[in-house]
């Protein structure tokens, strides 16, 4: 769907984007990962043909990214969210569509169709002033998938939406990868992507640490730890124990057969086993580890 | 090219729809309207009559004042004795009084005025017109020269008729310098005030972060010249709607002066000095003036304002929008970052008002030739007749000078929307210009 070739953008006294090279797949969720000023919103804003990368290709469906051509099939939600605060709400979600190229009977269909589903069909005529900053949110997130984009691009999607429109959202966009959209989004939040994300990459300084499946990463880095929940005391078993709190264990193992013989030691003394687990790192862990000591790691702890 | 269309119709609706656009719209003709009307009103409706009471000490103005005058009502009377000032304007039922001290050495020594609240300005410059003449006839009268010689001397003024070499039409200087007067001040206030539109909504669409959805959408310079085009039609709009509403408040005009029409036709019961100024009109001096004015080439001054007026616009109107794109939040930074683009726009209009006394110096030439100056001084040569070849070369250069800004600010105009936070150095700025 989305293929970006070493692509390359310097400003004046820094490299915003340094040789970084993704493949998006058709109708995944993908995340990119960074701390604040990693250079997140610049790559994404190359693929969205607003600014143009000073080195690299971009392929869109295979073809060379062409932004007359394609910005019809893409939707984008900037982070700096915006609309034009005098303007009544329902001419101005019709003009946003005519400007993706959508035709006016088609574009009403389609207003119709989510200002329905968002329950809000009460503020056609309201100014985009009246509304509180959820509901102008939520309005964003309209205008930019109502032209049906191949490829969804979200810059901090969910930075400063409360609990119930961030869930909102979220279950859209399962929605639309469902139906086949690409989405495409950024964030500095580490947990929600582990929550919605199929692949991600790891953006710090410009450049990509890390790539690919969610799950392949976390096994990647996974340190071969188990927890172990049982319902009284372990005995005779304390090879590779490195914590215990009540009946709560935590072993590390140098293989996969050592997981196995304390699950069979466990079953032969009969102790009814609550839980059994592999412990995987989060996202947050692996990010840190791969940056650590650099500045970028210390203000992404915080 | 369809999405341009729909940027323009945006801009144009939004703000052909906002309350401020039809109040000034609707108000500004009014406005003029009132204004003259109230002028037409005053001409016609002669001033409260104030009676002046004069207490001659020298002797030599008493009887010789001019009573033509309407509005003014003259009484000679002297102080009583142990009469103050008021109770000499209290017995005479007067509004002013005039004391003219004895002459000492032949010559008048004190003169002064009183009045209830001070002397307005007409009624002591009424009177000092009247006593500066009586005191120059009898001065003359004591040299043993004749008033009426003087004046009939003084009376036979040389007239000099102006005309076109090239039709041999008559010409006449003042009609055509404020013609042109006219016509570059109007074009000076639409750049300033259109220019200043284009800005603000720039700085509306960046501040609003709105410019960042819509340029995914469309290209920066569909966005900008959308702007500037709609708003262009909406200046237009404007000056439309003015002059219809002008010519049709005209129609109305006999409506709310009744006497005006009479005024006009007949001259029958009209107050004399109202007679004497419409009078004017059949004077062979004041028919000169009139010819003069309709002899001015209505075509061309009307096609060159239209061409000037949408040239001079669009040239400052990108530059305009650049400067909007480089502002943030803060307005001050606009009021900085606008005096390199309202500069050539206040020298243009320097230029202009040397011009319209001087339409063929070098420096009238050359600022009805640069581009950025040339909206407002050529309008100001046109009524004087400008030759073919500089009229053309000034139009070249004109749309050449467009074309070129607009180049130019597009290339601020695109990076400078996107950026957020500090305001760029125009060091900076000449980096965009030269690396995008």
């Amino acid at each position: 769907m989305l293929q970006l070739q070493n692509l390359k953008k310097y400003y004046a006294n820094q490299k915003a984007v340094d040789d970084v090279s993704l493949h998006i797949k058709k109708g995944t969720i993908y995340g990119i990962l960074g701390p604040n000023g990693a250079g997140k919103s610049s790559l994404l804003r190359m693929v969205t043909g607003i600014t143009i990368p000073d080195e690299g290709q971009i392929l869109f469906d295979g073809a060379s990214f062409d932004a007359n051509q394609h910005s019809r099939y893409i939707g984008y939600m900037p982070e700096e969210r915006g609309l034009y605060k005098k303007m009544k709400i329902g001419e101005q979600t019709l003009y946003l569509a005519q400007l993706k190229g959508m035709k006016k009977i088609e574009a009403m269909q389609k207003i119709n169709y989510w200002f329905q589903k968002m329950d809000m069909h009460s503020w056609w005529n309201k100014k985009v002033e009246d509304l509180s900053k959820g509901m102008s949110q939520k309005l964003q997130f309209v205008t930019t998938v109502l032209h049906e984009p191949k490829l969804l691009i979200l810059d901090e999607p969910f930075s400063g939406l409360d609990p119930v429109n961030s869930e909102i959202i979220k279950q859209e966009i399962y929605n639309l990868a469902k139906a086949g959209t690409t989405i495409l989004f950024s964030t500095h939040r580490m947990e929600q992507v582990e929550e919605i994300c199929e692949e991600i990459a790891l953006i710090n300084q410009g450049k990509v640490i890390l790539q690919g499946n969610v799950t392949d990463i976390r096994n990647q880095f996974k340190h071969n730890q188990y927890r172990l929940i049982i319902d009284r005391a372990l005995q005779g078993y304390d090879n590779g124990l490195i914590s215990q709190h009540n009946f709560e264990y935590i072993f590390q193992f140098a293989d996969q057969a050592a997981s196995k013989a304390l699950l069979n030691h466990c079953l032969q003394q009969n102790y009814h086993i609550q839980t059994f687990q592999e412990i995987l790192p989060a996202l947050s862990e692996i990010f840190i580890q791969q940056v650590e000591g650099s500045t970028a790691s210390r203000q992404f702890t915080k | 090219m369809n999405k341009i269309w729909l940027i323009i119709r945006r801009e144009y609706i939004t703000r052909v729809r906002k309350k401020s656009f039809i109040v000034t719209t609707l108000l500004i003709p009014i406005m003029m309207f009132g204004l003259f009307s109230l002028f037409v009103y005053m001409a016609i409706k002669s001033e409260q009559k104030q009676t002046i009471v004069i207490n001659d000490e020298s002797g030599v103005f008493i009887n010789k004042l001019d009573t033509v005058q309407k509005s003014y009502t003259l009484v000679y009377d002297h102080l009583r004795s142990g009469e103050e000032n008021k109770g000499i304007l209290e017995r005479n039922k007067a509004d002013i009084y005039l004391h003219i001290y004895p002459f000492a050495d032949n010559k008048p020594d004190s003169i002064h005025l009183f009045k209830e609240g001070g002397v307005s300005l007409s009624a002591k410059s009424f009177i000092n017109d009247q006593l500066d003449n009586i005191f120059q006839a009898k001065q003359l009268q004591d040299a043993g020269i004749d008033k009426m010689q003087i004046d009939s001397i003084q009376n036979s003024v040389i007239q000099i008729k102006s005309f076109d070499l090239k039709d041999n039409k008559e010409t006449n200087s003042e009609i055509a310098s404020s013609i042109g007067y006219a016509m570059g001040f109007l074009i000076y206030l639409v750049i300033f005030i259109y220019g200043a539109g284009v800005m603000r909504g720039v700085m509306e669409e960046k501040t609003n972060r709105i410019a960042e959805v819509i340029i995914s959408s469309v290209k920066p310079f569909q966005l900008m010249m959308g702007k500037i085009i709609g708003i262009a039609l909406v200046g237009l709009t404007q000056f439309m709607m003015w002059i219809m509403l002008m010519l049709l408040l005209q129609l109305l005009l006999p409506l709310f002066i009744p006497g005006l029409t009479e005024v006009l036709h007949s001259g029958v019961n009209v107050p004399a000095d109202m007679q004497n100024s419409m009078s004017g009109l059949s004077n062979p001096e004041n028919m000169g003036v009139i010819k003069a004015f309709m002899n001015q080439n209505w075509g061309l001054i009307f096609a060159s304002f239209l061409f000037y007026f949408l040239g001079g616009y669009f040239l400052y109107a990108s530059m305009f929008a650049a400067v909007g794109s480089l502002v943030n939040e803060d307005p001050q930074e606009a009021q900085q970052l606008t005096i390199p683009v309202t500069m050539p726009i206040i020298l243009g209009f320097m230029i202009m008002a040397t011009s319209v006394k001087d339409p063929n110096s070098s420096l009238s030439v050359f600022g009805s030739l640069f581009p950025l100056t040339s909206p407002i001084v050529m309008l100001a040569r046109i009524p004087y007749g400008v030759p073919a070849w500089q009229l053309i070369l000034s139009m070249v250069l004109l749309v050449a000078g467009f074309i070129f800004m607009t180049w130019l600010s597009a290339k601020i105009y695109r990076t400078g929307i996107l950026l957020y936070g500090k305001k760029p150095t125009w060091k900076e700025v000449f980096k965009w210009i030269r690396y995008s």
